[in-house]
């Protein structure tokens, strides 16, 4: 998110597409009814007719996949009636900017597509620059090459007439939210966007994303209180794990994970540092140098020096990609031998799960950590197999939960908050801290004793977290929060500041390129400082009114609880809405008041050191008009993979990047409905934390698909039925749940039906059932690989083995 | 005679449209919530559901945890919860979780109980005997014909990360690189 849930309550108009916060987040519903007694409006595109939606002052039916054409349809209207606010998209945006003359979209692709390849040349959709190397400017937007009118012309095609009979809507719905969202490129309006996985997994998640991010670009409504771009996400604690860099292609912080031609140190920072010539622009990601550097020297201390690279020869390097989905087909044929599976059960969770579960059988070694038995533990016994077929060793191992153990986790605002130790462990159950720490000390003491292949990486590692039963967390923290290596003096404009060797480093500005600090995670530094753990603080007072609560937990960056918020105010430092400022310029004493702005600059119209918003791209506005996605600097609409539809915007169907396996069909005659998976209040995830939990299984104890009235009548179906779901992939069973909350879709003039699937089941637990993930297809997300679990094909029967 | 939980869940609801009709809490009786955690150890905790962040007490005695309850001070929740957040106590206190280290031999049908110095060692030895047999010092790239180091163990993958603490996940990447893992995912890719 990029603002914060309490913050909900300052918007005008909550626009919810892709998440269905009343049933899964159901407490940020305290923050959208707050805004609601406000005045604001709540408005949910969903295909299905959901908990939020039944809150809703405006609902609109959209088939699933379609979002691209309903928000594109909508970047539209707003251009078309001139809603949006100029002087935002002026100044704070790439609207201006002049594109190159290369650039060139038509018939559904974008130039120079490699047909064997499969990917764009990216480099023909870069802006045209001058002499100075910046890229030229048009202010008037009158320039038919300058994004602005690039922008319009590529989004001129979707009218609401060509978007609604893509998605589905009926008109009048559509224009309803429209025009209610697109009244807020007011500057005294604010509109929030909430999404979550039903934008993100789809073949065209990302563009989904960018779409969204667009919209609000266009109408002002980034950096604001009560606007942003909100991703809610799904776990505890996924916007940690991501933030320490649990993904194949990152290092904690975002810092890119080493491609195999960043041959050292240097060669990595020259590609991974963007570069700009324009001083307005902060460029913050220019500071790369220091926080790889820094981190570094958390992993390998004194051993890290500037001779050696500071061990950068350590890291491993990637060719190519390791996303989830490319790992299990690598396992599936046999090209792994150990797995390790912390909380995570990929026999229920990922897409094809069938297949998941055979290639967990060609591994040699499964270890996994978890509070129960989870249906990966117990693969190798699940109905329908001979145990004695699967020569796979598994070790299952019992963790301590989240009330036996101390630490923080960062919830979808940010906020990093400390949780303690209530109780030990159940059994003989440890914190996955303590099981970490085991796993390297005795991998250490192996390599310590006998010859293995390039030992270095780990007997050099440093890890001194105390002499405990378990690591110490607080050292852990602060070596996240990093330290200086040595005595510093650091000249910060009138200031002087003395550092001795070990002080924590206040917050990342302070980082440096030369192993004189250490940081684990810089976007984490300023989390634990010499004024002690800022996560564990819990003073209630919010002096601006909007529900920052600056000194309750902490939150990254640097305390920031609305990021970009430099684009709330005018280039003078004024309030785009005074009044609701998140920060406004105080010209007597030259700071800023509110909440901790983008950097410490002056406003933007300062002429020697104001800078441009959006600091984190090298140019320093934001992106209407992309130049590193891999599909596209627009979202252009593609069906999904599997779809009852042709593509009536162009003649390509999929998006071009994507890579289609064999086990898909769009053959309507075998499967004539549209299959959706999602999740309920009542279970979480892939069902272990919930599934053998009394009181849960109670409220919802059986597997169960949703299927409209009318599906029912034309099947003989009743509400408690027994009915089998088939893909191209698999087959389940479950008990048939006949709602008015579904409705079939209007695809070309034909009625297609909709089939809705919570995913939380699985054969272990308390309360059983089928794995929607049996059904869904393993095809990604042409840049991010995140599955398309929101938009297949599938058939419905009466009856099932059990019936 | 036992009560089941529905029926105890009607009985609450009717003292509570008692409470809502008289204006006046009812009186406090031995499972009042008042009563139960009253002079109990509190300590805060946040919801390891989704990712709102809610804030929730713990009451403990003599060791073990007998109520879980939202936070009052908490700014987010103001002491509500959702039903997946209301059910933490039976994360807390539940006969089903996993409370012993338990090993499944190749082609065994069962699992044996087993101890975490034998369980441990014996995963290290696996990670290492993987790590030097797939571990590779460099790659070929078949775009330029070159070879590059690339010092990367191919022969396992690490997944998860979601469900774990902050710190937690931390030494999880910094283990996993120093490992030469590149196959580092987790439920953020799904």
């Amino acid at each position: 998110m990029t603002n914060h849930w309490i913050d909900l309550k300052n918007s005008d108009s909550i626009f919810i597409i892709g998440c269905n916060p009343a049933e899964n987040h159901p407490i940020s519903f305290k923050w959208i009814e707050e805004a609601m007694d406000r005045g604001g409006k709540l408005i949910v595109v969903d295909p299905r007719y959901t908990r939020s939606a039944s809150k809703a002052d405006i609902y609109a039916q959209v088939r699933p996949g379609t979002d691209i054409a309903f928000l594109g349809g909508m970047i539209n209207y707003a251009l078309q009636h001139d809603l949006i606010h100029k002087e935002y998209v002026r100044e704070y945006t790439n609207a201006t900017f002049i594109v190159g003359e290369k650039y060139d979209f038509k018939d559904g692709m974008f130039c120079s597509f490699d047909d064997q390849e499969k990917v764009y040349d990216l480099k023909t959709w870069a802006y045209e620059t001058g002499p100075d190397g910046k890229p030229l400017r048009d202010l008037t937007m009158q320039n038919p090459r300058c994004v602005y009118q690039q922008l319009k012309n590529h989004y001129k095609r979707y009218d609401i007439e060509m978007v609604c009979s893509i998605t589905g809507t009926k008109m009048e719905d559509y224009l309803k939210v429209v025009k209610n969202f697109c009244a807020t490129g007011r500057p005294d309006k604010a509109g929030t966007i909430l999404y979550a996985m039903g934008i993100t997994q789809s073949t065209h998640g990302t563009q989904n994303v960018r779409a969204v991010a667009m919209l609000q670009m266009l109408l002002g409504n980034i950096g604001i209180a009560g606007g942003g771009v909100n991703a809610l996400r799904g776990e505890s604690n996924v916007q940690g794990s991501s933030d320490y860099g649990l993904l194949f292609h990152l290092l904690p912080g975002y810092l890119k994970s080493p491609e195999f031609d960043n041959a050292d140190l240097k060669a990595y920072v020259e590609k991974w540092t963007p570069k700009s010539s324009d001083s307005k622009s902060a460029n913050w990601l220019g500071n790369t140098p220091k926080y790889i550097t820094s981190m570094l020297k958390a992993w390998y201390g004194d051993n890290a020096t500037a001779a050696n690279d500071f061990c950068y020869d350590y890291l491993p390097k990637r060719m190519g990609s390791y996303a989830y989905d490319k790992i299990m087909t690598k396992m599936g044929k046999g090209e792994l031998e150990g797995l390790v599976c912390m909380g995570m059960n990929p026999a229920v969770g990922g897409p094809d799960s069938g297949s998941a579960r055979t290639a967990l059988g060609k591994l040699k070694w499964l270890v996994t950590v978890d509070l129960w038995e989870t249906e990966t533990s117990i693969f190798w016994k699940r109905p329908g197999v001979n145990p004695k077929d699967i020569q796979t060793e598994v070790f299952m191992l019992p963790a301590a939960s989240s009330v036996e153990k101390e630490g923080s986790i960062s919830n979808s605002g940010r906020w990093a908050q400390w949780r303690y130790k209530a109780v030990e462990p159940v059994g003989q159950s440890m914190s996955d801290l303590w099981i970490i720490d085991q796993f390297f000390k005795r991998v250490r003491n192996l390599y310590t004793k006998e010859k293995g292949a390039f030992p270095d990486p780990i007997t050099k590692l440093s890890w001194n977290y105390g002499n405990g039963h378990e690591p110490d967390v607080h050292l852990v923290a602060k070596e996240i929060n990093g330290s200086f290596t040595k005595d510093m003096t650091i000249v910060d404009k009138d200031k002087t500041l003395e550092f001795k060797a070990g002080d924590p480093v206040p917050m990342f500005k302070y980082l440096q390129a030369d192993g004189s600090t250490s940081c684990g995670c810089w976007i984490y530094s300023g989390s634990y400082t010499k004024d002690g753990n800022q996560m564990a603080r819990r003073d209630e007072s919010d002096p601006t009114g909007l529900g920052l609560f600056p000194k309750w937990s902490w939150c990254w960056p640097v305390n920031r609880r609305i990021i970009y918020n430099r684009a709330s105010v005018n280039p003078a430092g004024e309030p785009f809405n005074p009044k609701r400022a998140v920060i406004a310029w105080d010209g007597l004493e030259k700071k800023w008041k509110g909440d901790i702005p983008d950097g410490p600059w002056p406003p933007m119209k300062d002429d020697k050191e104001g800078k441009y918003p959006f600091i984190m791209l090298p140019e320093g506005h934001a992106r209407l008009y992309a130049l590193d996605m891999k599909d596209g600097p627009f979202p252009e609409h593609y069906e999904p993979v599997e779809s009852p539809a042709r593509n009536l915007m162009s003649g390509v169907q999929n998006s071009p990047g994507v890579k289609i396996p064999k086990n898909v069909s769009s053959d309507l005659a075998k499967f004539p409905f549209i299959g959706t998976t999602y999740r309920m209040t009542e279970h979480w995830q892939t069902g272990g934390m919930t599934r053998s939990l009394p009181w849960l299984t109670e409220l919802v104890p059986d597997m169960f698909v949703e299927i409209s009235e009318s599906l029912a009548k034309k099947k003989g179906i009743k509400k408690g039925d027994k009915v089998r779901v088939t893909t191209e992939r698999g087959s389940i069973e479950a008990m048939a749940l006949v709602t008015s909350r579904l409705r079939p879709f209007n695809v070309e003039g034909k009625q297609i039906e909709q089939i809705g699937m919570p995913w939380h089941f699985g054969y272990a637990g308390l309360a059983t059932g089928d794995s929607a993930n049996l059904l869904t297809p393993s095809v990604g997300c042409a840049n991010t690989s995140i599955p398309e679990f929101k938009a297949f094909l599938c058939n419905l029967e009466k009856g099932g083995n059990k019936a | 005679m036992g009560m089941s939980r529905r029926q105890f869940l009607q009985g609450g609801a009717i003292a509570a449209a008692g409470v809502a009709l008289s204006g006046k809490p009812a009186e406090a009786n031995a499972d009042a919530p008042v009563t139960r955690i009253k002079g109990l150890k509190a300590s805060t905790t946040i919801c390891p559901f989704c990712a709102v962040g809610c804030g929730l007490l713990v009451h403990t005695k003599n060791g073990k945890v007998v109520n879980i309850e939202g936070d009052p001070k908490h700014p987010i929740n103001q002491g509500s919860l959702c039903s997946k957040g209301s059910a933490l106590y039976q994360i807390a206190v539940n006969e089903r979780r996993l409370q012993k280290i338990m090993y499944r031999a190749p082609g065994s049908d069962k699992f044996e109980e087993k101890n975490w110095d034998w369980a441990m060692d014996r995963i290290a030895l696996r990670m290492k005997e993987t790590r030097d047999k797939s571990f590779k010092v460099k790659e070929l790239n078949k775009k330029d014909n070159k070879e590059y180091v690339v010092n990367r163990t191919d022969g396992m993958a690490f997944f998860g990360g979601a469900g774990l603490d902050n710190e937690e996940c931390y030494l999880w990447s910094k283990f996993a690189r120093a490992m030469g893992v590149g196959q580092l995912e987790h439920q953020a890719r799904l």
